[in-house]
């Protein structure tokens, strides 16, 4: 790590704790913008939908009370970051005893696995065809079949997946059509036919990221390539006769992939925001499908807590790439930024 | 298409045979991928016209056509005995709740569209702003905007728009075109600003302030006419993005209910088990069409960054 330059990481970090300072309090308070308070609105919109509810003053008074909606403001607002920083979510008003955090708990794994293998293969795919396109050695073949594979780009990995699983899990019922494992398996376990389950219902809700994804990275790849043919070293070292090869992985592809990992850091956002909606088409155990349920139950405590953590969960990836990118680039800490 | 082609042929006759001599006739506008999104787009918008002109949009409504009927001359199995086959009332069926579905298309998209370019509209001049204050200003004013549009561009904007949704309920389109808005600035922010930082260093921004042209004339003078093909691209991927957390905040269930855009469809759709009922044009066609949209603005981006990056455009 000594190639890390202090004021970077110092730079780093104030980012990633003023976001998780940032996100927290607007989840704090966006449901103290909207008129009333929000055991009101619930009570209301429960007897919206039931016509009737008993009681719905003492209801709304106690519930209160039980939040201590009734302090000031700042007591609030001191008392929730102090609860968030023991990662106490509060409990999950629509399955009442259990807690937020629990529920989460059990579908975090799922979406970071998801979206983790999906980002390691568009990012290597991606960036492989995006060099295989800008490379004079080419073959003419693969330069018209690459950019034929990249129509989809830019397509919402939403609706991918839509297409997707009506076309594997419904006409043709290669694929499962929902959940992250078959239902014959009561709670994971670490098997084989487990794990081939995983992949096997995994399979389309990564391709829907993937095959919408890598074409954009295969775009920047080839930009940044076709920047780095123009540079004088190339020159030299073909002058050199160095084998094209080694040019293409060293002198070529090294240099190209830093902006690369620096814009992987800034799609990390929306890479999440767009995985979610994966997991409502297909129903996968991950936080989207959790996130979903909450709105349909109306549960805000449950939506609030799985916004949180998957904000902080995103803020901690983009903290990781952050951090590793001095490690591939020696030129930074020269730099001294 | 006459364009697209006349394009073709015209860069076909400037460019390839006599690389790197001076063609007046090589106008880097004349782009075959910015030509086809931008012909694309426009198909869109004169079918979109010629269907408001021609068909009952009110069709669009609840209960308004009878249910569940596929598409003209394809036979759906609804249920055991049931079979229903298209009629000519209505070219592209009809869904669970009695909505004609060219009328919902030719309502919905250009619904969609509006928040979409509402979104990036206003996000793009708010980035125009702050990017040029920070790039120019510099000083403590350049870090705090920084630090803003890296924390903005950290946090998925996705979930903070669901939890703001969640307490507001499903709002109007020009509400949710706000909302998502106040994500939409950070990134062409970060763009615009490095884009100024390093056009401030040229030549001709330090003849300009030599000679003591003032700093406003500078910039909209100078630096603004350059960045013009940056900035079409920034608002065109602000716009693709911001379609895509509208359709996302719909396909939730946010979207305004009554009269659907495309991702009210695609959620009334979910909701109704399309998928597993095979009611296949209920959902495919908005996403074919949403997918047709978003081919074209990335064809539009393409075109638009090589029009602005020589060393792309004789890659080719």
């Amino acid at each position: 790590m000594g190639s890390l330059s202090l004021n970077y990481i110092v730079r780093r970090l104030l980012v990633f704790f003023l976001t998780l300072w940032v996100a927290a309090t607007l989840i704090f308070i966006i449901p103290r913008l909207a008129p009333g308070d929000p055991i009101t609105a619930m009570v209301a919109r429960m007897s919206q939908q039931a016509g009737f509810v008993e009681n719905a003053d003492l209801i709304i008074e106690g519930w209160k009370e039980r939040f201590g909606l009734n302090d000031p403001v700042y007591v609030q607002y001191l008392r929730y970051m102090g609860n968030l920083l023991n990662f106490d979510l509060g409990l999950a008003m629509a399955r009442f005893p259990s807690p937020v955090s629990q529920l989460v708990g059990r579908a975090l794994p799922w979406t970071i696995g998801l979206v983790g293998i999906a980002t390691l293969i568009f990012f290597t795919v991606g960036n492989l065809f995006g060099a295989l396109l800008a490379w004079t050695k080419t073959p003419k073949l693969v330069k018209v079949l690459i950019p034929m594979s990249m129509i989809f780009t830019s397509i919402p990995p939403l609706l991918a997946g839509l297409l997707l699983v009506y076309i594997f899990g419904f006409l043709l019922n290669i694929f499962p059509q929902a959940y992250a494992y078959h239902h014959s398996f009561s709670k994971p376990e670490f098997t084989l036919d487990f794990i081939a389950s995983v992949l096997h219902h995994g399979f389309l809700p990564a391709m829907a990221i993937v095959l919408v994804t890598f074409g954009y990275w295969a775009l920047g790849m080839r930009g940044m390539m076709v920047t780095i043919e123009g540079e004088d070293y190339m020159i030299l070292a073909q002058a050199k006769g160095l084998k094209p090869f080694y040019v293409l992985y060293r002198y070529m592809i090294r240099n190209a992939i830093l902006p690369q990992m620096t814009a992987l850091a800034v799609s990390i956002g929306t890479l999440v925001g767009g995985s979610v909606l994966v997991e409502v088409i297909f129903n996968y155990n991950g936080m989207g499908t959790l996130i979903f349920t909450a709105i349909r139950e109306q549960d805000f405590n449950l939506i609030q807590g799985t916004s949180f953590i998957l904000i902080v969960t995103s803020a901690l990836a983009v903290l990781i790439i952050d951090l590793s990118y001095p490690l591939i680039d020696p030129r930074i800490s020269l730099e001294g930024r | 298409m006459a364009a697209e082609a006349n394009a073709k042929t015209t860069i076909v006759a400037g460019g390839t045979k006599k690389a790197g001599a001076f063609n007046r006739f090589d106008n880097p506008w004349l782009n075959w991928k910015f030509l086809a999104g931008v012909s694309i787009l426009g198909i869109i918008f004169f079918l979109i016209f010629l269907g408001n002109t021609f068909w009952d949009t009110s069709l669009a409504l609840n209960a308004s056509a009878p249910l569940n009927l596929p598409p003209y001359g394809m036979e759906y199995q609804k249920g055991k005995n049931t079979i229903l086959v298209g009629v000519p009332e209505h070219p592209l069926g009809t869904e669970n709740s009695g909505r004609d579905m060219l009328a919902l298309l030719i309502v919905g998209t250009p619904r969609t569209l509006g928040v979409g370019a509402i979104a990036a509209s206003v996000g793009m001049l708010v980035g125009i702003f702050l990017g040029f204050l920070a790039g120019f200003l510099g000083g403590w004013i350049d870090d705090v905007i920084r630090l803003a549009t890296d924390i903005t561009i950290t946090i998925p904007s996705l979930l903070v728009l669901i939890v703001i949704q969640s307490v507001l309920g499903s709002v109007d389109l020009i509400t949710m075109a706000l909302l998502i808005s106040m994500f939409a600035w950070a990134t062409p922010t970060r763009y615009i600003r490095a884009q100024v930082l390093s056009m401030r260093e040229s030549g001709y921004v330090q003849m300009a302030r030599l000679s003591g042209v003032p700093v406003r004339d500078i910039m909209f003078k100078e630096i603004m006419p350059n960045l013009l093909p940056y900035l079409a691209a920034s608002y065109i991927g602000n716009m693709t993005g911001a379609i895509i957390s509208a359709v996302g905040l719909e396909v939730l269930g946010f979207g305004p209910q009554r009269i659907p855009s495309l991702g009210v469809a695609i959620f009334f759709s979910i909701e109704a088990a399309a998928l597993l009922r095979h009611m296949w044009w209920w959902w495919g066609i908005p996403t074919v069409i949403l997918a047709i949209v978003f081919i074209a603005l990335l064809l539009i981006n393409l075109g638009l960054d090589e029009i602005a990056n020589p060393r792309l455009r004789k890659a080719n």
